[in-house]
């Protein structure tokens, strides 16, 4: 394991410092640091934030590793600026088993390039009918904390209920995809003036706050924690705000392009914009911003779901819904939360690593950057301006709705314990992953 | 005009006339003894077709053969569920084919759209009907058929004409097309049905509202009738067939009430006894028939202003010889 | 071969509006000559100038023969052999006389007699009209520079130029006045538009950025 010396980073609500890492931890801060270091890295301009969490990531394996794998998921994942990310449970199998979850689990560490902590299903295929073994998942090695059908919504306010209840015998939580089922039967995007101009079926919001409003309620009736999934309308902000106002134990996420994208893109038909929830209106996108910056919605999720080329190239109605977006998740939020001045890099550190941390109980990320730590770390150059350019992604999958925009803002640099993942922008080569 | 005809938007009131006006001209063809152009020998046209369409897909072969384009019928079996060959694949296909134009009739909204944005073909893409969409040679044909009765002659357009259209708005291209034409035209649109069947959001579209048919009736120059699929009455849409006729359907005593120069229209096929009654479709008013007639020419409009002239698939040349005398 | 510096010559006139209705006169009297009285003649003029210059034939064909002689127009773009360097255009009305053309003597009637493609093409275009009996040609101005195998058989002047000049026709209906000009062709051409192709769909790509 290498040493770093980082030359002049500059610190959150600090001065610039340098920064020593030495065996995984972070062993001085402070100016001018004479210690030796193996590698020495000058962060002149470049902000170091603790490495960032995803709650809700899609790695595809098992079962779709023609779109990701966990090994190509994490190198999109580090290149963002991450050190941990959430594995969500669809895929094929379903991980709704312990064998499943440690498999994912077990990936996750052999790739090196950023920690996979699995989410296991609520409920057996993703089906909403019957409860799957969520304590064998939380006691397995992947020790599962945060159970998700995403994808699907639980919708059947019994099973919803049953599994709130059941995960506080070992603090889980569970993170609901808020979707009612027969009012988006046949939808396609975000149900306003452009889906009645497109004759695209309509995806109402209220199909999104009606269970999230459900949710809350049952939450707090049986004394759990409840977490949202990709938040995406003004309304599904203002119940959140309620129950949190209420005392309950609700959390919520936004992904960043509905911090930044509008259903008006949709007129394109181009199904790179096709993504569940679907994109909302620009009065949405302030909303979310908003709650965002006031705290109301806890973080920033990318829900990074990775397609292969042919389930996009094709008419609207049979594309895949989803998008990619570990590795410009960092810089759709300077975009839309810090160059607008709606948060600071306070903020950001807090609802990209502190916070999704805490939410999905993970020990030793989300910490902040100081002396004993362990070395989780990004640095991110915000005076950056580059152009998307999805063949430069690390991902396999090229579905990202910013190709060819220009993004502020680049990851320089990430350590996932002390160990370099990224370099320079680039990736470190799996061999000198040590 | 553009090189696609994928929306009634694309369409500016020039470019809306030109067709109707050209139109006009072709539609003498039909009286001659040989009822054929050589205009379009050698350009090659495919009708593709996702979804089975006898009526709209007779008129553009129709039109493309009095055109003498070369004829190719794409019939692409496949629904939105089976897979099968891609969208994508079959304009491949047709490129390599050296399709110069593309009618298209597909399940899926927009499809016209992509194929026209993408780079899969390069001639022209015309919109025969996509999913909930647009259809907007139907909406010239309409709006042809309603100039020929409410303000006839070349160069005319239908300012102050009020246009009532009636029924499944919220599942049709017909409407969606129309409304758009009619509004470059300079007519006034009305949508009549129940709450249901309109869409979120069409306060924003350049047109009335209303739930009340017989409040309209005399205020109506042309009454257009859409298909009401019976299917619908099982996603409670409206509860009965026999509620959705006495509210929404056109019958004799409903004719009886609109205007003397008053015209019926139907997009066909009609579900008679449903939205309109035997009565009234096969009353003089009712202009049914009409229209299909009036397709052909439409569509014989359409395909010379977009492949007679010079198209991105012949090689420009660069000096233009004066018309030769 | 010309050359780069020579100025065009400003066009100048060699028929005036006397010349014109002169020349259509002794026309008239050719046709009723030589087709014994034009019992059987149908007069068709080509679009633009020719449906001009075919009316006021007419309307001497009428004040010496007495009679009504059947006249119509026939618009020909459709027949082009050209359509292809150029963007579509919008169509002239095509009005063929109520009792048609079949086994009739059918006079086209244009402007200038130049490559002889028009001709050619009208000639297809009466092929899908009817059969008639003989097609014969009048025109005002014969240029000569044929491309195509084809004469005129009413001709109101022979006007030998070089393909380096243009022949304009100008006629009080469309012009305001009645005269044929001759002049280089660079002479203040009509400069063409560049072919504009806008593709369809120019829609909004950049996200929204409310701030």
């Amino acid at each position: 394991m290498s040493t770093y010396l980082i030359r002049n980073a500059q610190l959150l609500g600090g001065p610039a410092q340098d920064i020593l890492i030495d065996g995984g931890v972070i062993r001085q801060i402070g100016a001018g640091l004479t210690a030796e270091a193996e590698v020495e890295i000058d962060a002149t301009g470049l902000i170091a934030l603790p490495g960032l969490v995803d709650l809700h990531t899609h790695l595809r394996e098992p079962g779709r590793e023609d779109a990701e794998t966990v090994l190509t998921g994490t190198q999109a994942a580090a290149k963002g600026g991450y050190t941990a990310v959430h594995a969500m449970a669809n895929t094929f199998p379903v991980a709704d088993t312990a064998g499943v979850v440690e498999q994912v689990w077990r990936l996750g560490k052999e790739s090196g390039y950023c920690d996979v902590q699995p989410v296991g299903a609520v409920t057996v295929g993703l089906e909403g009918k019957k409860l799957a073994e969520l304590g064998a998942m939380h006691e397995s090695a992947a020790g599962v904390r945060v159970f998700s059908d995403d994808g699907k919504c639980v919708d059947d306010a019994v099973i919803m209920r049953r599994a709130l209840e059941y995960v506080k015998a070992f603090d889980g939580v569970v993170a609901q995809h808020a979707q009612e089922p027969r009012l988006t039967e046949g939808a396609q995007m975000n149900e306003g003036r452009v889906s009645g101009e497109l004759g695209l079926g309509g995806w109402p919001a209220v199909a999104e706050e009606a269970i999230i409003a459900r949710d809350v309620l049952l939450a707090a009736h049986v004394g759990s924690r409840l977490h949202v999934c990709h938040v995406s309308t003004a309304g599904s902000v203002e119940i959140i705000r309620w129950a949190k106002a209420k005392g309950w134990d609700v959390t919520a996420e936004v992904t960043p392009h509905h911090l930044l994208l509008t259903d008006e893109l949709v007129r394109s038909y181009d199904p790179v914009y096709k993504v569940n929830p679907p994109l909302r209106t620009a009065e949405d996108v302030h909303a979310l911003r908003k709650a965002l910056a006031d705290g109301t919605i806890d973080a920033v999720a990318t829900d990074h779901a990775p397609h292969p080329a042919e389930d996009k190239d094709c008419e609207w109605a049979v594309a895949a819904m989803g998008m990619v977006g570990l590795e410009t998740a960092l810089s759709v939020v300077q975009q839309a939360m810090v160059d607008t001045g709606l948060l600071n890099w306070e903020g950001v550190a807090d609802r990209m690593s502190h916070r999704p941390a805490r939410i999905g109980r993970l020990v030793g990320h989300g910490r902040p950057v100081s002396v004993g730590e362990p070395a989780n770390l990004v640095l991110f150059d915000p005076a950056y301006r580059g152009t998307v350019n999805p063949d430069s992604f690390a991902t396999r999958s090229r579905n990202t709705p910013y190709r060819g925009l220009d993004l502020p803002g680049r990851v320089h640099a990430t350590f996932l314990r002390g160990v370099a993942t990224v370099l320079a922008g680039e990736l470190v080569a799996p061999e000198e992953l040590a | 005009m553009k090189r696609h005809l994928v929306s009634a938007a694309d369409l500016s009131r020039d470019d809306a006339l030109l067709i109707l006006d050209t139109a006009e001209e072709l539609a003498q063809l039909s009286g001659r003894a040989v009822k054929k152009l050589p205009t379009l020998r050698g350009r090659t046209v495919v009708n593709l077709f996702f979804e089975d369409s006898t009526r709209t897909k007779t008129s553009f072969e129709v039109a493309e053969k009095r055109l003498s384009a070369d004829v190719i019928n794409f019939a692409a079996k496949g629904s939105s569920v089976s897979k099968g060959e891609s969208l994508k694949d079959t304009a491949l296909t047709l490129q390599a084919m050296g399709a110069d134009a593309v009618v298209i009739r597909h399940h899926a909204s927009g499809a016209p759209a992509r194929l026209a944005q993408s780079d899969w073909l390069h001639g022209s893409v015309i919109n025969a009907g996509d999913g909930t969409h647009e259809h907007p040679t139907q909406a010239l044909l309409d709006a042809f058929t309603m100039r020929r009765h409410l303000n006839p002659g070349l160069g005319n357009d239908l300012s102050g004409r009020r246009i009532t259209i009636v029924g499944d708005v919220l599942h049709s291209r017909v409407a969606r097309s129309n409304v758009l034409l009619l509004k470059t035209l300079g007519a006034q649109v009305t949508f009549v049905a129940p709450p249901t069947l309109l869409p979120i959001g069409i306060d924003s579209w350049p047109c009335e509202v209303s739930y009340d048919l017989d409040a309209t009736l005399a205020k109506t120059d042309a009454l257009m009738m859409l298909r009401v699929q019976r299917e619908r009455m099982n996603a409670a849409f409206f509860p009965t067939e026999r509620e959705y006729s006495r509210r929404y359907g056109m019958h004799g005593g409903r004719l009886a009430r609109l205007p003397q120069h008053a015209i019926v229209m139907h997009p066909g096929p009609m579900v008679r006894g449903m939205e309109i009654t035997a009565e009234v479709a096969d009353s003089p008013r009712c202009t049914a028939v009409e229209q299909v007639a009036n397709g052909v020419s439409i569509r014989m409009a359409v395909l010379y202003l977009l492949l007679g002239g010079a198209t991105l698939a012949d090689t420009p040349s660069t000096n233009q010889s004066e018309a030769a005398k | 071969m010309t050359t780069q510096n020579e100025l065009p010559r400003p066009p100048h006139q060699v028929l005036d509006g006397a010349d014109i209705t002169r020349v259509i006169t002794r026309i008239a009297h050719e046709i009723v000559e030589r087709a014994k009285g034009a019992e059987d003649v149908v007069l068709l003029g080509i679009h633009t100038r020719g449906v001009h210059l075919a009316r006021r034939l007419h309307a001497r064909l009428t004040q010496i023969t007495g009679r009504e002689i059947p006249l119509g127009t026939l618009d020909i773009t459709m027949y082009r052999d050209d359509l292809r360097l150029k963007p579509a255009r919008a169509l002239e009305h095509t009005d063929i006389p109520a009792d048609g053309i079949d086994g009739r003597l059918v006079i086209l009637v244009d402007d200038v007699l130049f490559s002889g493609r028009t001709v050619r093409a009208a000639l297809d275009a009466l092929g899908d009209i009817g059969r008639p009996r003989a097609v014969q040609l009048a025109v005002l101005v014969d240029r000569g520079h044929r491309e195509l195998p084809i004469r005129a058989d009413y001709v109101g002047k022979n006007l030998p130029t070089s393909l380096r000049e243009a022949v304009q026709v100008r006629l009080a209906d469309t012009d305001g006045q009645d005269a044929v000009l001759v002049g280089d062709r660079d002479h203040a051409a009509p400069s063409r538009s560049a072919r504009h192709d806008s593709s369809s769909q120019a829609l909004a790509a950049d996200p929204i950025h409310p701030e």
